[in-house]
């Protein structure tokens, strides 16, 4: 009986369905990121399934919730492998997750699309590992150029979460390039994600006066940085990466995150097919607007369901090999192809935060 | 210089903060002897009553306004002293006469159980909670320094509790028994002091000033969550033994101390990411200098 429980049950496709493994920060810190990019990944699977599903066989998303814990996307990507047999693994968001998850993934050459690690990190753990986002050093040298360019920002400082890889990168290639734009870095200071104390970094900020501030963290702490920023009576612009978007850092910031800026994989103001179509089969689902990580699942599920029907099997050296083909695919996050080091490459957008809303505000190509 | 003087505001009042919980800590430490774990806990539901209760206090009080905070801090402080004499009954008291050990981990018990209960959807849910504003905020300037209303009311607030705490326990029959129970409990039972009664006196008062430092502690920073007490619960406890465990203006200069020094580690480029490395460095440091803590009396073990 025991043995027979830890026998890997029914390996890649000998049922009838096609099994991928899901892990998302569906709880904790960063759950409105994991609910978000998981929400967009369970509309696609169920698109797909209605309209047949691929090879003949419907798709069956097996989904774990990691808790937005360090440790804990390593046991659950080890167990949707080695137990229930999944034959490719989608996620996560947070860099620091994936690139736990990654080694696993790999050395059981199980392909893993992440929707949304934008570290470059990621995706060099090696041949098996993919994503469907640009990578930081794009973003990072975008949102320098927008410093430089947009704000006229001379003199920015830069707030770092020390804890994340995510933001540690990000703010590396930010500075790289605003330096390299003649622009100088008036105080660099760090915090831990999940504090809610920044006055004492932020007394320093603004004592060494920038013309604007780089925080390439995530909207939990940037909605308590932003407010409390507006308390020690800050009033430079504030601007950071796609770790902002997220309904909570409008509903916790309020008035406090008004007029501040930050980069992002997409717009649901997008007028293309692909995203009006999105955006409304979302609202019909779930009752809510779609942000850049929903869009982001969705199309982590259709790159990876087209390259099983081009493989025409489940098998993971094969079904490596197309994922890595994938080339000009039209997603709701735009046209992307998947270069040599399996990152997409496709352009930015940069959102400003208007009357409690995301607002479009210019797209920027690689 | 202004920046310093700034630092020096923002760390004064994130100590006040500590300080409250940490008199807490010291307080069941007095009378019982053990590090009551749960405590931190019990500051983050006091967070969490304020922004429950808020909505409900302004029906009838306008809020953001000083009647209806002073409603809800008044109310929070309730709440919390029935959650803390509640989790002195069900949990601590059936372990009275064991070893102190078996406590302290039923302790740990009981600060798990709450965070991860709260964590649940039916509860407060794990994500991240706006703490609703309670008073007119604003900044002013004193001196060419500008400082943010809210911490002087923090600071203010802290000061009336401490006096008002200092008064029951020196000036109080009740304070004096509490005092008698931490000298020599059989003695004060001999003496005709309820022992119990003393002890879940002592649980309320300690968590009324949890729930107090919560609800400021939500004014100050904003975001609250069920995880919030971790962090603060344990250096809470650090300022308690840097005063000298068991001593009530010790654990206030502890909390002080390790608020200031906290600010001044996070302001500081190249630093700010070991701020709370710095926090417990300085707390070791301090204990092998002076082991009783900054205030703490030697005492004798009887054996």
């Amino acid at each position: 009986m025991v043995s027979l429980l830890l026998l890997p049950s029914c390996k890649s496709g000998n049922g009838d369905t096609i099994k991928v493994g899901e892990f998302a920060s569906l709880t904790g810190k960063e759950a409105t990121f994991g609910t978000s990019s998981h929400e967009g990944t369970e509309l696609a699977i169920e698109e797909i399934n209605s309209a047949g599903g691929v090879l003949g066989k419907k798709l069956e998303l097996l989904t774990e919730d990691n808790q937005s814990k360090a440790g804990e996307p390593a046991n659950i990507v080890n167990k949707l492998i080695s137990r229930d047999g999944v034959v490719a693994v989608l996620g996560e968001v947070a860099s620091s997750r994936s690139l736990e998850a990654a080694p696993i993934a790999q050395a059981a050459k199980i392909p893993m699309i992440s929707p949304a690690s934008t570290n470059p990190k990621v995706t060099e753990v090696g041949d098996y590992i993919f994503r469907v986002c640009f990578i930081d050093p794009f973003q990072g040298t975008v949102m320098a150029n927008f410093a430089t360019k947009t704000l006229k920002a001379r003199k920015v400082a830069i707030l770092t979460d020390a804890k994340s890889d995510y933001s540690k990168g990000l703010a590396k290639y930010f500075k790289e390039q605003f330096i390299k734009n003649g622009g100088s870095i008036s105080s660099e200071l760090s915090y831990n994600g999940g504090d809610k104390d920044f006055k004492g970094q932020l007394t320093t900020i603004k004592g060494s006066a920038p013309d604007a501030v780089f925080i390439p963290g995530y909207y939990n702490d940037v909605a308590l940085i932003a407010i409390q920023a507006k308390e020690a009576a800050m009033s430079v612009p504030l601007f950071g990466g796609d770790g902002w978007e997220s309904e909570n850092l409008l509903q916790v910031g309020k008035d406090a995150v008004e007029g501040h800026y930050f980069s992002t994989h997409c717009s649901p103001e997008d007028t293309s097919p692909k995203m009006i179509a999105f955006v409304s089969a979302y609202q019909a689902k779930y009752k809510k607007a779609p942000d850049a990580m929903a869009a982001l699942g969705y199309d982590s599920v259709y790159v990876l369901a087209e390259a099983i029907k081009r493989a025409g099997t489940t098998e993971g050296p094969k079904l490596r090999d197309a994922i890595a083909a994938t080339k000009d695919f039209e997603g709701v996050t735009g046209k992307f192809s998947l270069d040599e080091k399996r990152d997409a490459v496709k352009s930015a957008a940069i959102l400003q935060i208007k009357d409690g809303k995301f607002k479009f505000l210019e797209t920027i190509a690689p | 210089m202004n920046e310093i003087s700034q630092q020096l505001v923002n760390g004064l009042a994130l100590g006040a903060v500590y300080a409250l919980i940490a008199i807490g800590y010291t307080m069941v430490y007095g009378v019982l002897r053990f590090i009551n774990f749960a405590h931190g806990d019990v500051f983050m539901l006091g967070s969490f009553t304020g922004y429950y209760l808020a909505p409900q206090i302004a029906k009838w009080f306008p809020i953001p306004g000083w009647g209806g905070w002073v409603m809800v801090m008044a109310a929070t402080m309730i709440v919390c002293a029935i959650i803390g004499i509640v989790i002195e009954l069900l949990a601590y008291r059936p372990l009275r006469d064991r070893p102190k050990l078996t406590v302290l981990i039923t302790a740990i018990g009981v600060s798990l159980l709450i965070e991860y209960t709260c964590q649940h959807k039916a509860f407060f849910g794990a994500s991240q909670k706006a703490f609703p504003q309670l008073l007119p905020t604003g900044n002013f300037t004193i001196g060419g320094l500008s400082f943010n209303s809210t911490q002087f009311v923090v600071l203010s607030v802290t000061l009336v509790l401490l006096v008002a705490l200092t008064f029951i326990v020196k000036k109080t029959r009740i304070g004096m028994a509490m005092r008698a129970v931490s000298h020599n409990s059989a003695a004060a039972s001999l003496m005709g002091i309820s022992n119990s009664f003393i002890i879940s006196f002592t649980f309320g008062l300690g968590s009324a000033l949890a729930g107090a430092g919560g609800v400021l502690y939500g004014m100050t920073y904003t975001g609250i969550d069920p995880l919030m007490g971790v962090n603060v619960g344990l250096k809470a406890f650090v300022a308690a033994v840097l005063g000298g465990i068991g001593n009530l203006p010790g654990a206030a200069l502890g909390g002080l101390v390790l608020g200031v020094v906290e600010t001044f580690a996070g302001g500081m480029s190249g630093v700010s990411t070991y701020r709370d490395g710095i926090a417990f460095a300085i707390l070791i440091i301090i204990l092998i200098f002076k082991p009783t803590g900054l205030l703490g009396s030697k005492q004798i073990e009887k054996v």
